[in-house]
């Protein structure tokens, strides 16, 4: 018989005050927020299999997909006689993938707890992938680093960490997984830490959550172990249901700062019903506020120019607003007129970084064409892209040693430091501080293509100038 | 490393985005930044809620001026007349050029054939790129959300195709904060995917709070149906049902409106938004699952027509 789209999943039910109650969860719940998390960890250490076991757990996995997911696991005799559920074919869901077993791009999947809503990452693994998993790091408020137990930690797992690193994630899970492998043994989780430690240690990574898991058999993915007595913290879930998003640690505790996308000025173009002479010498600029917050009536300073203006409106598709905060969407209307284009940058009062055409920059190498000095590129950065030359190749991360070493060129997959001379100033801000105003693209100018992710550190690179 | 960590007693931010404005700030973003940095963007419209939806975000994104593209349908001619009229009414209302590719059209020119199961889906593909090509187009906007399908999941929210449209998955361009990067060669282009992050729930539930109207087909109506590969599907000109095939009233509603002929509708009581949210929230089946009877036939289905430039 055809679906009747009411059918409601095992453990649903309309709770007496009608909210709709799904793996016990109200999933309406209006104050529900968002957090975007990554996995990342070595080839086969089970990041795929995590993702499965957080949406089956969650009771996120309709029914004709974990048919799909019977069926093919079936058809390949996983689990054997018994037969068993291969999760990671939740997430691998190119044909590539799924004949070879691996993860070749970042699948997002989307769940929700009754505390939050997420959007995760499921990222590849293997060492020719690794800038797919920086595409599904850059964006994450947390990301989980999968170790395989028995195997401890390999240069992936180093590689990874150090992209988490540079990345400045501001949560750090990991994973001790296949758990189950190992006999649920605790000194085999102390020793991993140890190695974790020193790892992290040098990476200046400040805290990291660790948890013993098996992702196959879901001990403290959702689900509490019995079988890890020895271990009393979070479980995966646990964690992410609290940790905080970058946005609410950034956005009060920063000052207002707000990249110029595009000016409205609707003249002839005007919304049906609106008063065309109202609206006449209409100017708003659009934007995304990157970081903390303004009111109508505050006094702000524009770049380039060191103009000084007051915000006299804000603006939210027709709707006017007292205050805006990261990361909204709006426009803004000021109290003078100025000749501002896309890449102007307005920010409270005396806090925006003087334009620079010097950056002193740890990069992401993307590309298979290595960066050496005098490579001409386009630097993106906010919503302002200029011509610019990297002047020096300095240090790139050694991942055996996680040590910084002297070099003169990057190659793919590298972690390095730079400086690049901009053609043009940019009022580029500190990473360190705020991500939306610190980050920025190195891109070939001739094809396109992204060489680089870029993070301006205000470093001055003298422990390993050479 | 001052902010990598919460540091104990530090304050978190008062102000804190639920998560549709979040997903809404993040659409509104993207279109604005694509119709900054390209010259000829399009939107493509079927009058389809995720459609519709992004045109509602454009036109938040740049009040009080109106959207400043035209939309761009691809008519397989199977459509629901409900949801042409409603097309035709939206662009009007919001003063839009409507350019619409006819696969009719490319039947009737002997171009394409029409396929012996009768399904038209797959057929869009070179109107699409037609259009496109012949528009001089440098983004396509579309409503494709990564819940939908495995492949599309995959997919960046700026997603580059080459000179026959074509996606390449295994090679795709990384995409790093919110810094898109839209620098293509002449001939390709770019697809452009608003609301990527959003779920079918999150498109009820913003359906409902911000009042859109959508297509009556959305909401539960009676209609001759019959069951064909436990879908119902309604009886029209180009879903006849067979001899055996029972037809029978029923009340239902559709998830999807695309193509009459593999289209199902599910059986429903839902009459208004909220009812409709009840139901998302609680149903067991994928959108797709439920009502598209050509994605059922391989896993690889979308990736399939999506390597070959579809939606
Ligand atoms: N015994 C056991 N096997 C696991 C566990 N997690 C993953 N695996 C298996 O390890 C293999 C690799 O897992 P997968 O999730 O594809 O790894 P990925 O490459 O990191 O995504 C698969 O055969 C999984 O079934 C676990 O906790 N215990
Ligand atoms: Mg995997």
């Amino acid at each position: 018989m055809p679906q009747t789209s009411s059918q409601a999943p095992a453990g649903a039910f309309v709770d007496a005050a009608g909210t709709l109650v799904v793996g016990g969860a109200d999933i309406l719940k209006q104050s529900r927020t968002l957090l975007r998390f990554a996995t990342a960890g070595s080839v086969d250490d089970g990041k795929s299999t995590l993702v499965g076991r957080l949406l089956h757990d969650s009771k996120s996995v309709l029914i004709d997909q974990l048919e799909a997911v019977a069926r093919t696991s079936a058809e390949r005799g996983f689990g054997g006689e018994a037969g068993g559920l291969d999760l990671a074919l939740l997430t691998d869901g190119l044909r590539a993938e799924r004949e070879q077993g691996i993860t070749i791009d970042v699948a997002y999947r989307y769940f929700s707890t009754a505390e939050r809503s997420f959007i995760l990452a499921d990222c590849p693994g293997h060492v020719q992938y690794t800038r797919n998993m920086v595409t599904g790091s850059a964006t994450a408020d947390a990301v989980v680093v999968l170790i395989d137990a028995r195997k401890g930690v390999l240069e992936q797992t180093r590689r990874h960490l150090s992209v988490v690193a540079l990345l400045r994630v501001p949560n750090v899970i990991v994973a001790v997984n296949k758990i189950d492998l190992v006999d649920f043994s605790e000194s085999v989780y102390t020793e991993i830490l140890d190695q974790l430690r020193t790892v992290t240690a040098e990476l200046g990574l400040e805290q990291v959550h660790a948890i013993p898991v098996s992702a196959l058999e879901g001990d403290n993915v959702v689900e509490r172990s019995t079988r890890t007595p020895w271990y009393t913290g979070p479980t995966v879930i646990e964690l992410l249901e609290t940790l905080p998003a970058i946005d609410e640690i950034e956005s009060d505790n920063d000052p207002f700062r707000f990249p110029v996308q595009l000016i409205i000025r609707p003249q002839g173009g005007l919304v049906a019903g609106l008063n065309a002479d109202e609206f006449r010498d209409y100017r708003g600029y659009a934007g995304q506020v990157a970081s903390g917050s303004i009111k109508v009536g505050d006094e702000v300073e524009v770049t380039p120019g060191n103009f000084k203006t007051k915000v006299v409106g804000i603006d939210l598709a027709g709707k006017a607003i007292d205050t805006a905060f990261a990361p909204q969407s709006v426009s803004l209307r000021l109290a003078d007129e100025f000749d501002l284009a896309r890449g102007a940058v307005i920010g409270a009062v005396g806090t925006l970084p003087e334009p620079t055409t010097e950056i002193h920059a740890e990069l992401f190498w993307l590309d298979s064409r290595s960066a050496v000095p005098g490579t001409r590129v386009l630097v993106k950065a906010g919503t302002q892209t200029v011509q610019a030359i990297i002047s020096s190749v300095i240090g790139r991360r050694n991942l055996d040693t996680l040590a910084i070493e002297g070099t003169d060129e990057l190659k793919v997959n590298d972690i390095g430091t730079v400086v690049l001379r901009l053609a043009t100033p940019v009022p580029i801000g500190d990473y360190n501080q705020n991500r939306r105003a610190g980050a920025f693209l190195i891109i070939q100018p001739q094809d396109g293509s992204t060489l680089a992710a870029g993070i301006n550190t205000n470093a001055q690179f003298d422990e390993f100038d050479i | 490393m001052s902010k990598s960590n919460l540091k104990s007693g530090q304050k978190l931010a008062e102000h804190r985005l639920g998560l549709l404005d979040t997903l809404e700030s993040e659409a509104i973003h993207i279109i604005r930044e694509v119709v900054a940095e390209f010259e000829r963007p399009v939107l493509l419209f079927s009058g389809g809620k995720d459609s519709v939806v992004v045109l509602h975000l454009a036109a938040k994104a740049f009040w009080p001026g109106k959207v400043p593209f035209p939309v761009l349908h691809v008519d397989t001619g199977h459509n629901f007349p409900e949801v042409i009229e409603f097309r035709d009414r939206t662009v009007e209302k919001l003063g839009l050029r409507l350019e619409v590719a006819s696969v009719q059209d490319y039947i009737d020119r002997g171009v394409l054939q029409e396929r012996p199961d009768g399904t038209r889906n797959p057929l869009q593909t070179l109107p699409l790129l037609e259009a496109i090509t012949n528009g001089k187009f440098d983004a396509v906007f579309g409503g494709a959300r990564r819940d939908e399908d495995k492949a599309r999941a995959k997919e960046r929210i700026l997603s580059m195709r080459d000179e026959f449209g074509q996606w390449d998955p295994r090679n795709q361009r990384p995409e790093l904060w919110n810094l898109y990067n839209g620098r293509h060669l002449p001939g390709q282009h770019v697809r452009a995917f608003p609301i990527s992050n959003w779920t079918e729930l999150d498109i009820w539930r913003y359906i409902e709070r911000e009042n859109i109207e959508l297509p009556p087909l959305y909401l539960a109506h009676e209609r001759e149906v019959y069951s064909r590969d436990g879908m119902w599907r309604a009886v029209g000109p180009v879903s006849m049902p067979t001899a055996d095939e029972v037809v029978e009233t029923r009340l239902v509603r559709y998830r999807t409106v695309g193509d009459m002929s593999c289209t199902g509708a599910v059986e429903s009581s839902a009459v208004l938004i909220s009812d409709v949210v009840l139901e998302v929230a609680g149903s067991t089946l994928t959108e797709r699952g439920a009502t598209r009877a050509d994605d059922r036939i391989s896993e690889a289905a979308m990736e399939d027509r999506k390597k070959e430039g579809y939606f």
